[in-house]
């Protein structure tokens, strides 16, 4: 097993898309990061007056610690697809280039192979969250400190949340692994996983959350059930459901992972190779 | 007594849907010699490979190394070291990465990988990206991966293509060292003429089936001796052959002479004082024996 790990390790480091991708996640949360903070620094500017009329209708602008953790809680609802599309790289690469011939050549059992690239995904995906979280940080930080109420990065909760995030996002790169797993085809998974993470569940969550008979389901969509592993929703502070305790969003992860990565097995790795 | 077979395919056979492409094969490999596995495009010989080694699965027979299928093995790549297409790399890594991934599951240090790759000619290379390699190259490095766990026996599909002359002549002799090792070797080719001068033993399929396995002797075996003549006294060069029995025919300006080879006519000319022009082996060869076999029109040979 430690060398099948060693093995995987190997294949994904050699290649540069993941860096590609990572090195542009680093952007994109930065970029978001600054946003957020910049558009909450204004909130903190902004009169008592200007406040009670925003909460009037409706909207309550976080301040002080709030703002910077809301700020520093997007790495995972607006960046999940980056790990997932990574991850996913770590199966299709295979099929794309057909090395699963020399893979398996190597080490005929495929449950190993599964379960090294799901071991090997958990361990790279907690770097890929560092660098996540870091980058969104990086971004907001500054705008908080500068024109905010404070970057607040001594504060306890800060941190506890900012574990989170990492820890989220390692789970998304193995989700991504295990969906890899099932689609092989390269193009058809980054395709799925951008249209499911840009454009179906966005909706689907404002549709469960709009629709009452809805309301129990849409908690258990994997963007709902990573908030919940997190704590904090971004898209529940701007009015949605209820969510899930976060033992039971780490739960309904792993089942979205266990039925993709157990479908690899049966699915994929059943049929012939050639 | 025959050392006993290292690799043993058993009544296998693979239907896709309708097609048999491999149809109650069985035929055995002994250690020691290299063996041809050939046949044309199509045959069957990888999908028998893929089954051989664990890719696929058999629709029914089995296919053996040593007593044990290849997902048996306890060090599979130590056993066996296998290329199956030239193909198979990832065009981002450079040549040593492609071994160093392989080299933990294999069970060899990193060092090996040089070696390896210093062996097969591609030093120079081997930090360069896969997807710049010229075909040739990309052979190379699969025999290098092949080799990595020093296995005892290797099998090899189609490695000579994209090989330049010289690089065939390399892996002839690298073949014919891992023979001479004890090793076993089964190389898989389209082409006779690209094993013929490096192969003990062939086993030959056509459309899924058996059609010859024979040492490459035995399939000399199955050649027909023609000698074509020139002369500019035919009528002598014809009393001779009525002397001696020869079954002689006249062709376009030459007369051929079937199962006498050309140092018996030679000779038998000579000391009849017979002047010749030419003297030529034009007979069956390997080749039109081997598309014989397999069933191919020979026109297609010389179009």
């Amino acid at each position: 097993m430690t060398a099948a790990i060693r093995s995987e390790f190997r294949k994904f480091l050699s290649t540069r898309m993941w860096w590609i991708l990572a090195l542009g996640m680093f952007a994109y949360l930065a970029f978001i990061g600054l946003v957020m903070a910049f558009s909450f620094a204004q909130a903190s500017s902004m009169s008592q007056q200007d406040l009670a009329d925003a909460a009037e209708s409706g909207t309550v602008l976080p301040l002080g610690v709030d703002a910077a953790k809301m700020a520093y809680s997007v790495t995972s609802p607006l960046g999940y697809v980056f790990p997932l599309i990574i991850g996913s790289l770590l199966f299709t690469n295979e099929f794309r280039h057909k090395t699963i011939t020399p893979t398996l050549l190597v080490e005929p059992r495929r449950t190993l192979l599964v379960a090294a690239k799901l071991i090997v995904a958990a361990i790279f995906g907690l770097a890929i969250g560092l660098l996540a979280t870091l980058g969104t940080v990086a971004g907001a930080a500054p705008i908080l400190s500068l024109l905010g109420d404070g970057a607040y990065l001594g504060s306890g909760a800060v941190w506890e949340l900012l574990g989170w995030s990492v820890v989220v996002m390692a789970i998304w790169t193995v989700l991504g692994v295990s969906i890899g797993g099932l689609l092989t085809n390269q193009v058809a998974a980054i395709i799925v996983i951008i249209g499911f993470t840009q454009f179906i569940e966005p909706i689907a969550r404002v549709v469960a959350s709009a629709v009452d008979w809805l309301e129990g389901i849409g908690a258990y969509l994997p963007g709902a059930a990573a908030d919940a592993v997190l704590g904090t929703s971004f898209f529940g502070a701007m009015g949605e459901g209820d969510m899930l305790p976060r033992w039971a969003g780490a739960l309904v992860l792993g089942i979205y992972i266990a039925v993709f990565a157990v479908g690899s097995r049966l699915i994929t790795l059943r049929r012939d190779i050639g | 007594m025959a050392a006993p077979a290292a690799v043993t395919v058993d009544r296998l056979s693979k239907h896709f849907g309708q097609v048999k492409a491999v149809d109650d094969l069985s035929f055995a490999v002994r250690p020691g010699a290299v063996t041809g596995f050939l046949g044309p495009n199509g045959a069957g010989k990888t999908t028998t490979l893929r089954m051989l080694l664990g890719l696929m699965r058999p629709t029914s027979g089995r296919a053996l190394i040593g007593d044990q299928s290849y997902t048996e093995l306890r060090h599979p790549a130590q056993t066996v070291g296998a290329t199956l297409e030239a193909s198979s790399f990832h065009p981002g890594r450079s040549g040593l990465d492609h071994l160093r991934i392989y080299a933990p599951q294999v069970g060899v240090p990193d060092s090996r990988c040089h070696e390896l790759l210093e062996l097969v000619g591609l030093a120079e290379a081997k930090k360069r990206r896969v997807g710049g390699y010229s075909m040739g190259m990309r052979q190379r490095l699969a025999l290098a991966y092949a080799m990595l766990g020093d296995p005892s026996v290797v099998i090899l599909d189609e490695p000579a293509n994209g090989l330049d002359p010289q690089g065939i002549v390399w892996l002839r002799q690298l073949l014919r060292a891992f023979a001479d090792e004890g090793k076993t070797v089964l190389v898989s080719s389209h082409v006779l003429s690209e094993v013929q001068s490096t192969v003990d033993d062939v086993v030959i399929v056509a459309k899924g089936r058996l059609v010859h396995e024979s040492s490459l002797a035995g399939l000399r075996d199955l050649t027909e001796t023609t000698t074509e003549i020139v002369t500019p006294t035919p009528d002598r060069l014809r009393d001779l052959a009525q002397r001696r029995q020869w079954n002689i025919e006249d062709t376009q300006g030459a007369l051929r002479i079937h199962g006498v080879d050309e140092a018996t006519i030679g000779a038998a000319a000579f000391a009849d004082g017979i002047e010749l022009h030419r003297l030529a082996d034009v007979g069956v060869g390997l080749e039109e024996v081997f598309l014989r076999l397999t069933g191919e029109p020979t026109q297609e040979v010389t179009a």
